[in-house]
C-alpha cells in the first residue's frame, strides 16, 4: 500500500524500527559498558543490545526496500 | 523535552523513564502526526476520507482490522485476567475470535463489500429500511464515543499509576494527537497509524514472554511453578470447564462455546463497525475476504504477548497482586498492573520506552478506531440520512472532519464525567453490550434468509436489545436471578454476560422470524447484492490454491484446533 503516491506505509514502519532500534541498541551498549547499580532481572542476557540490533536491522531493510522513489519490483507495496 | 520531564515527574509511580525512554515516546508522537499531515493531501473526497479510497491491500486492512481491537486496555485487561483466571482468558482470543473472523471473511464480507455500503447501519438500511438503520446508527454512534471516553479515562489512570503522569496531561495530549491525525487524513491516516501501532505493540511487548519463559525454565518449568504456587487449573483451557465450580472463572463450557464463541464474538467481529470499517477499505473483494483471515492468523498469537505475561507474573513476581479495591486499601498492586510490572522487571532504558510506547500506541489505535467509526456513522447514517439528504461530497468530508473533533471532545467529556462518577463506567459498558448480540442476529438473518422483512428486522433488533436490558436489570435488582439467566447459582459475572448475549440473540432471531412470516417480503430482485442465494458473488477465477481465501482460512482453522488441543 502506498501513500500519497510515493511513500509506502512500510517505509514509515521501517523508519520507526530503525530509530527505535538505534536508540535501544545505544542504550544497551551504554549499559554494557557502564553496568547499572540496580540491574533488571536477566540483565546478563543484555536484551537491550540484541533486541535493539534486531529492530535496527529490520528497520534498515524496510527503509531501503520501501524507500520513496526506489524502482518497484512489480509486487504490490 | 524539559517540559515533558517536568510534567511527568512524580515519585508515586511504578516505573521511572529515562531520557532515552522519553525520546522514544516523543518520537512516536512526532511520527504519527507526520503521517497524518502527509496523508492530508489524500483525503479530498468522501470515499477517501471515510473508506481510505477503498485501496488498502489485504495485509494493511487485515493488520488494521486487528489493531483497532488491540487497545492498551485490551492488552492490560486480559493480562490481568490471565493473572486471575490463568489460560482460560485465552478463550477470548481463540474460540472468542477466530471462528467469527473467518466467518466474516468467507461468508459475510462479500455482502458488505458488494453492496458498496459505507457502514454496517448502511447495510441495514439497504436490507431492512430506514428504521433499522436509525436504531442501529444512533445507538452505535453514541455508545462508541462514550466507550472511547471510558477507555481514555482508564488509560490516563493507568499512566498515572504506572508513570506518575498527570491525568489531565495524558487525556489531552493523546486526544489532541488522535484528533489531529484522524481529522487530517481520515480513515487512511487511522489505518496507517494502526498498522504502525500494531508493529510497535509486538516490538515492545514480545520480549516479556521470551524473557519470562527463560526465567521460568520454559513452559514445563512454568507449569510446575503454577502447580506449586497456585493450581494446575490455571494451565488448562477446556479440561476444567465441565462445571461452574471447577475453574477459577466460574463458567461452564456451554457458556464459552455458545455464549462467547457463537454469539458474542460473532456479534463483535462481524457487526461492530469499529472493526468492519477497516475491511471495507480493502481494494477488492479478494483482499476484503483475506483481511479478516490475516487478522485471525495474527490474533491466534496475541495470547503470547498478553496471556502468557499474566500467567508468568503469577509465579515470577515477588508481590501478590489483588483486586483494585484491596490494592488501594493496602497500598499494594492490582491485577491490572501485571503487564507494566513485568515490563519493569525485564526492560532497562530504551526497552522500557518502547514498551510504554506500545501501551500508548495501543490506546491511540483503539481511540482512533472509535472516532473514525463514529465520524462515518454520524456523517452517513445520521447527518446524510436524517438531516441533510442532499449533502454534497464536500459537505460529507467537512462533516467528517468536524465529527472527528466532536467525537474526541465528547470522549474527553465522558472521561471527565467518569472521573467524577465512576459507576457510569459499568453502566455504559453494559449498555454497549446490549446491542452486540441482537445486531448479529439481525445482520445474519438479513444476509442468509431472503424471507426476512423490514418489519421483522426492526422488531427483532428492538426486542433482542430490550430483552438484554431487561435481563441485566433483573439481575441488578435481584442477584438471585442469575440462576435463571446463567443457568446456575454458581455462575459469576463473566458467565452472566455470555448467557445474556445468547438469550438476547435467540429473542432477536425468534421475533425476526415470527414478524417476517407475518409481513410481506421484499421482491427478490430488490435483494440482489444483499442476500445469500440471490446475489452473484464474483468468481475468484483460475487462481492458485494458495491465493484463495478459503485455503488460508482452512490453514488458520487447523492451527486453531492444534492450539486448543495442546492447551486442553
Amino acid at each position: 500500500m502506498k501513500a500519497g503516491g510515493s511513500i509506502s506505509i512500510w517505509f514509515f514502519i521501517g523508519l520507526s524500527l530503525l530509530v527505535n532500534g538505534a536508540l535501544i541498541l545505544a542504550a544497551g551498549l551504554y549499559e554494557f559498558l557502564h553496568p547499572p547499580e540496580y540491574p533488571v532481572v536477566l540483565y546478563h542476557l543484555h536484551a537491550s543490545t540484541w533486541w535493539g540490533a534486531i529492530l535496527l536491522a529490520i528497520g534498515i531493510v524496510y527503509c531501503y526496500y520501501f524507500a520513496p522513489g526506489r524502482p518497484k519490483s512489480g509486487k504490490e507495496r | 523535552m524539559s517540559f515533558a520531564v517536568a510534567v511527568l515527574a512524580n515519585s508515586q509511580q511504578l516505573v521511572h523513564l529515562s531520557t532515552i525512554d522519553l525520546v522514544i515516546v516523543v518520537f512516536y508522537f512526532a511520527l504519527v502526526l507526520a503521517i497524518g499531515w502527509y496523508l492530508k493531501q489524500q483525503a479530498n473526497t468522501s470515499e477517501d476520507f471515510f473508506l481510505a479510497g477503498r485501496e488498502m491491500t489485504a495485509w494493511v486492512a487485515g493488520l488494521s482490522f486487528l489493531s483497532a481491537n488491540l487497545g492498551a486496555l485490551e492488552l492490560m485487561g486480559w493480562a490481568a485476567a490471565s493473572y486471575q483466571y490463568g489460560i482460560l482468558a485465552a478463550h477470548w482470543y481463540w474460540i472468542g475470535a477466530i471462528p467469527a473472523m473467518l466467518f466474516l471473511g468467507i461468508v459475510m464480507m462479500p455482502f458488505y463489500y458488494i453492496s458498496k455500503t459505507h457502514s454496517v447501519p448502511g447495510y441495514l438500511e439497504l436490507r431492512f429500511g430506514e428504521s433499522s438503520r436509525a436504531l442501529s446508527a444512533i445507538s452505535f454512534a453514541f455508545m462508541t464515543v462514550l466507550m472511547s471516553g471510558i477507555n481514555m479515562y482508564s488509560m490516563a489512570l493507568v499512566m498515572k499509576v504506572v508513570l506518575g503522569w498527570d491525568i489531565h496531561f495524558s487525556i489531552w495530549i493523546s486526544s489532541i494527537t488522535v484528533a489531529v491525525y484522524v481529522a487530517l487524513g481520515g480513515l487512511r491516516s487511522a489505518i496507517f497509524n494502526e498498522v504502525l501501532q500494531f508493529v510497535l505493540i509486538w516490538a515492545g511487548a514480545l520480549l516479556i514472554p521470551i524473557l519470562g519463559l527463560i526465567e521460568a525454565g520454559g513452559w514445563s518449568g512454568l507449569q510446575a511453578k503454577i502447580a506449586q504456587n497456585a493450581s494446575s487449573e490455571y494451565t488448562h483451557l477446556w479440561g476444567t470447564l465441565g462445571s461452574f465450580t471447577g475453574n477459577p472463572m466460574g463458567v461452564h463450557w456451554t457458556g464459552i462455546v455458545f455464549g462467547l464463541g457463537a454469539i458474542l464474538s460473532f456479534g463483535y467481529w462481524t457487526t461492530d463497525f469499529l472493526v468492519v470499517q477497516r475491511v471495507l477499505a480493502a481494494k477488492d473483494l479478494r483482499s476484503a475476504k483475506m483481511a479478516p483471515i490475516i487478522g485471525a492468523a495474527f490474533k491466534m498469537f496475541v495470547p503470547f504477548i498478553v496471556i502468557l505475561p499474566g500467567i508468568l507474573g503469577l509465579v515470577l513476581l515477588p508481590v501478590k497482586l489483588t483486586g483494585e479495591a484491596t490494592a488501594v486499601a493496602t497500598n499494594g498492586h492490582s491485577y491490572n498492573e501485571v503487564l507494566p510490572l513485568m515490563l519493569a522487571r525485564y526492560c532497562g532504558p530504551g526497552l522500557l520506552g518502547l514498551g510504554i510506547t506500545a501501551l500508548i500506541a495501543g490506546f491511540m489505535s483503539g481511540m482512533a478506531g472509535n472516532v473514525s467509526a463514529f465520524a462515518t456513522v454520524w456523517t452517513y447514517d445520521i447527518y446524510g440520512a436524517l438531516m441533510n439528504k442532499k449533502a454534497t461530497d464536500q459537505q460529507y468530508v467537512r462533516m467528517g472532519r468536524w465529527c472527528t473533533i466532536l467525537g474526541v471532545l465528547i470522549s474527553i467529556g465522558t472521561a471527565y464525567l467518569v472521573m467524577q462518577f465512576q459507576s457510569i463506567m459499568d453502566y455504559v459498558q453494559a449498555l454497549f453490550s446490549f446491542f452486540i448480540a441482537p445486531l448479529f442476529g439481525t445482520v445474519l438473518l438479513g444476509m442468509l434468509w431472503r424471507r426476512a422483512t423490514s418489519a421483522g428486522g426492526f422488531w427483532g433488533l428492538l426486542a433482542g436489545t430490550m430483552s438484554s436490558i431487561g435481563m441485566w436489570a433483573w439481575v441488578k435488582v435481584d442477584p438471585t436471578a442469575l440462576r435463571y439467566v446463567a443457568l446456575s447459582p454458581n455462575a459469576r459475572d463473566m458467565a452472566e454476560n455470555l448467557y445474556r448475549a445468547l438469550w438476547s440473540w435467540i429473542v432477536c432471531v425468534v421475533v425476526t422470524v415470527i414478524v417476517s412470516l407475518m409481513t410481506r417480503a421484499k421482491p427478490v430482485e430488490e435483494l440482489n447484492g444483499l442476500v445469500y442465494g440471490v446475489t452473484d458473488i464474483p468468481s475468484e477465477g483460475q487462481v492458485a490454491i494458495y491465493k484463495r481465501p478459503l485455503f488460508w482460512a482452512a490453514v488458520v482453522v487447523v492451527i486453531f484446533f492444534i492450539l486448543n488441543i495442546i492447551f486442553w
